[in-house]
């Protein structure tokens, strides 16, 4: 992705964003009064409390809406619907036929290749997918783990960034065992992502600018610092193009099943996966998350609690911020082996879609980088193999999150019951039981 | 314009809000809608006002049936409404706001040139004393009412509803409004009152119609007393005033030393405040909302770091600590707004119980919660507080009021505690969790604890005190013994010192005359307000 369309991107996201945001104040500056006692959730929760069946009904819907998307596009089923009414079947034999042959690409591409000739082969989609994933998974815990102290991690792609750049400053300039050198990758990879999110948490906590725009100013400034700095100290000498030196063998994460497999999936994988355990542990069960969850559900309760809300938000973006960071440590020495200007890609963006499907809980997480990994890597095997433009993906991913940002949608599609509802009535039930029993 | 409900009902889900209301209000009469918080009444209110639809029954006005699909429709036949929260423009003129929906134009451009006429010709007529032009947010509270009012009466309403209108109005504000009711009936306006505040509803009804639990449960004369209109509206006989021995003061203070507060637009909120509560005694601090008690009590806890001064807690300075190291110190601190500052509506009942004592190395150990031992604080504060919950794991969000209110107490008394500030400890709460509340208010005292409660419910200052401190304009007036009388607080409310207030009740002014002995004896209701009319 070249910056300009990065920064396009990081500027539709930031105006949604910013809609979510506003929509949310609303709702807190204007409540019904008759709700007085009543808990008024906000947006945020509200997308985030549907469950999971929310989540997969959401991607059942993009999937159906974007099947019809292949088939309308097909040449063919374009050309046979010319003579629709003389007969329709052959318009709808052909946008099927496109349609499934798309979503078959698609998994082959991504999960099993059942058409390849070793066992190896078929199944190395999966562990492509596997490798794809590891940037989306740190970076969406980076969004989630904000998202649920209250705060809009829009500056992932620029944490991402700068964790590469401080990864790479350590590959190029040190040259210790690989142990050492990995260790060292990994530290600065945190520390340059800390900086960057932690910087956005200082300034919001001292100065109360808003998240969102101080993540996307940062986010501007990393892409330009990585420019600068790949034609300057971290450019590969003699050479004239953007980019960094190739990392030393000692500098680069080992393959997990070894170099005589044509898997890629890297030691990374772990870290990311430790990540998980780690953050499902900080969010849920250490008083660090008690804290953090308690600054993003209810600010004014956590001060009365004596819960600095300003530590939280430094806190938490400094955390948020080293996770992301990790994400471009391990892109630069783990996958791609150097550093250039799409060291970032969309990662940063594609998280906060991969956290909100995953309803910012860490393993929900981990799910949806799984499922846009899965995108990912099928993607271009679906446009080779049936010529359906890479962009369907894209527009499946961007349905997914529509229908999410839109519970009652798919509640009324799928005849999914309303999370708050029916829990009330069963805890009434249960008190007005305990009633009778104490009579 | 005769108003008139038959058979009501209006149901949310499984809740049933207003169970088959009949009532009538002829014209030129005030009909008061008696009932506890809760009971239903801004619900009817809003039923009648075009908000919501009702599940079942009809609206007549002048005996033809009518339907409401919203409250333009409502204006339309002649039903105003003043809103318990007021519904104006804070940037806009009176003028402005009374125009707004309605505007009068020529061509495209407003023409408040009319409006302002109305407003005067309304203004003269009932003594509003409004200037059309001025400011609606540099108005007093009253005034702003009166705009409310204003605004009903340019749009031509026969029928007048006012939703808890004294709520936030000073006493003498208070009595402007009665006197502005009257004038409206004797125009031959409906008027439909919704209070629970016994003095007014006496004071100014024609009929009244007490509502409990969403059903009408009986109508009364305005001549019945005090005692019985409570004892309808809740049920059942009352004790506000709480079992408690005379206080036992021992040697821990508290002290308050020139505690000054002063707004970022230069307003003083807290005047060089000095006090003292001693160990094992309840200092109420009375006053109409807005006088600088929420302000101290933040003060106190340590979210007011402008405040200057000196707050001492026997030997310890909490002025310029951080709210963790006040808590630290002793200090219990139930919040006035309990949904906004006391719990987390999505956190658990077992959560919200350790909300501010997680990180006690009873709660957590090497930063990793202790399931078990918050699930067993759980149980005992669920059991010892008698909070009415489904499940522990359950949002504390879909409790009620007095329930959640619970929770807050159960936290704040878990600790051993060297002082204890509540705010508004039973506001929005059933009557029964009020009594216990208070009960546990009153065993904290009786350890020993020296004990600060803010309350703009005079009845519960008087239930709780041993002193009472009486806050206006951010200045302390003066401390009163806990038998002063109404009228003599209500004077220090509205800005004299007990010296001055005390004196000029001895002069036998008009202002609630201190008829100390026959209102003690009311004391035991929770809504009656002095017998002084």
């Amino acid at each position: 992705m070249s910056v300009e369309e990065t920064l396009q991107a990081q500027e539709g996201l930031a105006a949604s964003a910013t809609a979510l945001g506003t929509a949310e104040q609303k709702t807190k500056d204007n409540p019904n009064p008759q709700m007085g006692e009543q808990y008024r959730p906000s947006l945020a929760t509200r997308i985030l409390g549907g469950g999971v069946g929310l989540s997969i009904g959401a991607m059942i819907a993009a999937f159906i809406v974007g099947g019809l998307l292949i088939a309308v596009t097909d040449s063919k089923t374009q050309q046979a619907s010319q003579y629709f009414f003389a007969r329709p079947s052959d318009t709808l034999i052909y946008g099927w036929r496109a349609a499934s042959e798309a979503y078959v690409a698609l998994f082959q591409g991504s999960i099993f290749n059942f058409e390849a000739n070793t066992f190896v082969r078929q199944i190395n989609p999966l562990f492509e997918t596997l490798t794809v994933s590891i940037p989306l998974i740190l970076a969406g815990l980076a969004v989630a783990i904000a998202f649920r102290t209250g705060l809009f991690n829009i500056g992932a792609q620029g944490q991402i960034i700068l964790g590469a750049i401080f990864a790479t400053f350590v590959a190029i300039n040190f040259n210790f065992p690989l142990v050492v050198t990995l260790l060292l990758i990994i530290i600065g990879g945190l520390l340059g992502g800390a900086i960057w999110g932690g910087l956005v948490g200082l300034l919001k906590a001292k100065t109360g600018a808003h998240e969102v725009i101080l993540s996307i100013m940062l986010n501007y400034i990393a892409v330009y610092l990585l420019q600068y700095l790949l034609k300057n100290s971290l450019q590969r000498p003699g050479n004239t193009n953007p980019i960094s030196p190739i990392f030393e063998d000692n500098a680069i994460f080992p393959r997990i099943f070894g170099d005589g497999t044509p898997f890629r999936l890297h030691w990374g994988f772990v870290l990311a996966l430790a990540a998980v355990f780690f953050v499902s542990w900080l969010l849920n069960r250490s008083t660090i998350g008690f804290r953090l969850r308690a600054v993003g559900a209810n600010p004014g309760a956590a001060k009365n609690a004596g819960i600095s809300v300003s530590a939280g938000y430094i806190l938490v973006m400094s955390i948020a911020g080293a996770l992301a960071g990790l994400a471009g440590a391990l892109q630069v020495s783990g996958t791609e082996k150097v550093l250039n200007t799409g060291v970032a890609a969309s990662f940063g963006f594609d998280a906060i879609t991969v956290a909100l499907l995953g309803r910012s809980t860490p393993w929900g997480t981990f799910f949806a980088a799984l499922l846009y990994g899965a995108f990912r890597a099928g993607g271009t095997n679906m446009q080779v193999s049936t010529g359906t433009p890479i962009d369907l993906v894209l527009v499946v991913q961007a349905l997914i999150v529509l229908f999410i940002a839109a519970p009652p949608l798919v509640r009324a599609i799928f005849r999914l019951p309303d999370p708050a509802k029916p829990r009330k009535k069963s805890a009434k039930k249960k008190a007005s039981q305990k009633a009778v029993e104490a009579k | 314009m005769k108003l008139e409900l038959r058979g009501v009902t209006k149901k949310f889900g499984d809740f049933t809000a207003n169970d088959s209301i009949d009532l009538v209000v002829e014209p030129g009469t005030v009909h008061t809608l008696l009932g506890e918080n809760g009971a239903g009444k801004s619900t009817l209110m809003n039923v009648v006002y075009g908000l919501y639809e009702p599940t079942e029954g009809e609206i007549l006005i002048d005996d033809q049936p009518v339907t409401f699909n919203g409250p333009s429709d409502a204006m339309n036949a002649g039903i105003g409404m003043v809103h318990q929260h007021f519904m104006l423009v804070p940037v806009f003129t009176v003028a402005e706001n009374v125009a707004l929906g309605s505007e009068a134009t020529k061509g495209v451009s407003l023409d408040l040139a009319t409006t302002r006429k109305k407003i005067r010709e309304i203004s003269d007529q009932y003594g509003f004393e409004v200037d059309p032009d001025a400011v609606v947010e540099d108005l007093p509270v009253g005034v702003q009412q009166r705009v409310e009012i204003i605004k009903a009466l340019v749009r031509d309403a026969e029928v007048l509803i006012l939703d808890e209108p004294t709520a936030v109005l000073t006493p003498s504000e208070t009595d402007q409004l009665l006197g502005i009711m009257d004038q409206l009936r004797q125009d031959g306006k409906s008027l439909l009152f919704i209070s629970h505040k016994l003095r007014e509803v006496r004071a100014i009804s024609n009929d009244i119609t007490v509502i409990r639990r969403g059903k009408v449960v009986g109508k009364a004369d305005p001549t019945v007393s005090t005692n019985e209109l409570a004892t309808m509206m809740v049920g059942k006989n009352v004790q506000l005033v709480v079992d408690k021995e005379e206080a036992h003061t021992n040697s821990d203070t508290f002290e308050v030393k020139d505690l000054s507060l002063v707004a970022p637009n230069g307003v003083p909120l807290l005047k060089n405040v000095n006090f003292t509560v001693h160990g094992g005694e309840i200092l109420a601090v009375a006053g109409v909302q807005g006088n600088g008690q929420t302000e101290l009590t933040e003060a106190i806890i340590g979210l007011q770091p402008k405040a200057t001064g000196s707050l001492k807690l026997g030997e310890t300075e909490l002025m310029g600590k951080s709210t963790k190291q006040i808590l630290r110190a002793g200090v219990g601190f139930v919040p006035e707004d309990r949904s906004t500052d006391g719990l987390v509506g999505s956190f658990s009942i077992s959560e919200n119980l350790i909300l501010d004592l997680f990180d006690r190395k009873e709660f957590s150990r090497a930063a990793t919660l202790n399931r078990s031992a918050i699930s067993k604080n759980a149980d005992r504060a669920i059991e010892e507080f008698d909070i009415r919950v489904g499940h522990k794991n359950d949002a504390a969000a879909t409790l009620s009021g007095g329930n959640q209110q619970k929770i807050v107490v159960a936290r704040e008394l878990t600790r051993d505690l060297k002082l204890f500030v509540a705010s508004q400890p039973t506001r929005g709460v059933d009557v029964g969790s009020i009594e216990f509340i208070h009960k546990r208010i009153v065993a904290e005292r009786d350890k020993g604890v020296p004990v600060i409660i803010v309350s703009t419910e005079l009845d519960e200052v008087y239930a709780l005190a041993d002193r009472i401190a009486v806050f206006f304009h951010g200045e302390l007036m003066g401390i009163a013994p806990a038998d002063t009388p109404r009228g003599v607080l209500g004077q220090m409310m509205a800005g004299a010192t007990y010296e001055e207030a005390l004196a000029s009740a001895d002069f036998g002014s008009d202002v609630g005359t201190g008829a100390a002995t026959v209102e003690q004896s009311e004391n035991n209701l929770p809504w009656a307000e002095g017998e002084n009319r």
